[in-house]
């Protein structure tokens, strides 16, 4: 029951970007299509996924029982830069099929804040590793669906005539916002 | 890049290329951190910090560190800056360091603090990176105080904490979630209308 709860939190109501403010980068610079869009929400799922299995053990087995956790963020993200490669080089020559699909969005992945904020956040709110992955796995879905939504709109967007000042990021902003606002009518649902 | 005067470098990063108005970078802390004037103005020091000593250090660095790893090697360093300001905020400002929470340790991927070690201050002399560091630094903490003292006054009708009119009146949408998106959006778009005027 407790997995559905964190499924629930992580995906509607305490969604990665738009109400804890993870990954906005990504949010803004790959939604202007669908497609885009679809390519780097899936990237997303795959390296959070993985990075917070990995920082997960990293901190369980090592910083912990040294006392060194003063140096996780250092260690969480050398690994995380690192597991992005490893993931590119094996793709590249198990799967060139999904290679071809998220290739170009996966070096972009180290920077996104998102992936460094899931493995921190899951050690801080001190969750055993299958929470965890369902932790991770849930507000990947998360930010897809925002990202997803987000880029239906701005397609819309595209369309319409704009005060010259605010076109471009400036009313993606304000658009963000405004789905902001419609996901805090989930607020409640879990506590 | 040489002609540039030292002045003009300091302050490019604070008006011309402002990270946050028009480079439009590093909005993850930019958004969550700005519940509040002084939250903002905090988190824009706390990067200046790092900005300012990863600059020089990768600019004293940068003959050493070979051309294919240098982005680790950036990482690295900047992820060292960033353990010393996680480390001394714990000690001597704790309540500010639970305030800004995740925020702090995830400067390490804030895109300003790489994009000016990989475009400046791999190519430039010590001097005019530390100016760099300082100017960029700046900009941001400016943009964060400005867009962290719009969303107080509006959210709860006070200003770094002081009262300017009652609170009953303020809009508290305006401190959560979607008031982020929507103040910055709308300064962004302030910003571009007052850039064209001057042009």
């Amino acid at each position: 029951m407790s997995y559905i709860l964190i499924f629930i939190s992580a995906v509607f109501v305490n969604n990665i970007v738009l109400s804890q403010f993870l990954g906005i980068c990504p949010f803004l610079g790959v939604s202007k299509k669908i497609e885009t869009a679809l390519g780097m929400a899936g990237a997303v799922a795959f390296v959070m996924t993985i990075a917070t299995i990995v920082t997960f053990i990293i901190q369980k087995s090592i910083l912990e029982p040294l006392e060194i956790t003063f140096l996780q963020t250092i260690t969480f993200i050398l690994i995380i830069a690192a597991l992005v490669q490893i993931v590119e080089i094996v793709l590249k020559k198990t799967s060139p099929s999904l290679y071809q699909a998220l290739g170009v969005f996966l070096p972009l992945i180290t920077t996104n804040c998102a992936i460094l904020g899931v493995a921190i956040l899951v050690t801080q709110k001190d969750m055993n590793l299958l929470e965890s992955v369902v932790y991770a796995i849930s507000t990947a879905i998360g930010f897809g669906l925002a990202l997803i939504l987000f880029a239906g709109i701005r397609e819309q967007l595209s369309m319409v005539k704009l005060p010259k000042g605010m076109d471009g990021t400036a009313i993606a902003l304000i658009t963000a916002g405004l789905l902001a606002m419609a996901f805090m009518g989930f607020a409640g649902i879990v506590r | 890049m040489n002609q540039q005067s030292n002045l003009k470098i300091f302050l490019n990063g604070i008006l011309k290329e402002n990270p946050t108005f028009v480079l439009v970078l590093g909005m993850c802390p930019t958004l969550a951190t700005t519940s509040s004037a002084i939250n903002g103005m905090s988190m824009g020091l706390a990067t200046t910090f790092v900005l300012f000593g990863s600059n020089v250090v990768i600019s004293l660095l940068k003959n050493l560190i070979p051309d294919k790893v240098r982005i680790p090697a950036f990482i690295v360093v900047i992820a060292t800056f960033v353990t010393v300001v996680e480390l001394v905020m714990q000690a001597y400002v704790p309540t500010l360091f639970e305030s800004l929470g995740i925020f702090i340790p995830l400067i390490v991927v804030n895109c300003i603090v790489l994009g000016r070690a990989e475009a400046f201050a791999s190519k430039n002399s010590v001097g005019k990176s530390a100016l760099d560091g300082l100017g960029m630094g700046l900009g941001f903490t400016f943009a964060l105080t400005l867009l962290g003292t719009v969303r107080e006054l509006l959210g709860t009708g006070k200003a770094f904490g002081f009262t300017i009119y009652n609170e009953q009146y303020g809009m508290l949408l305006f401190v959560l979630a979607p008031g982020a998106f929507i103040a910055l959006g709308y300064l962004i778009a302030l910003m571009n209308k007052l850039q064209k005027a001057k042009k």
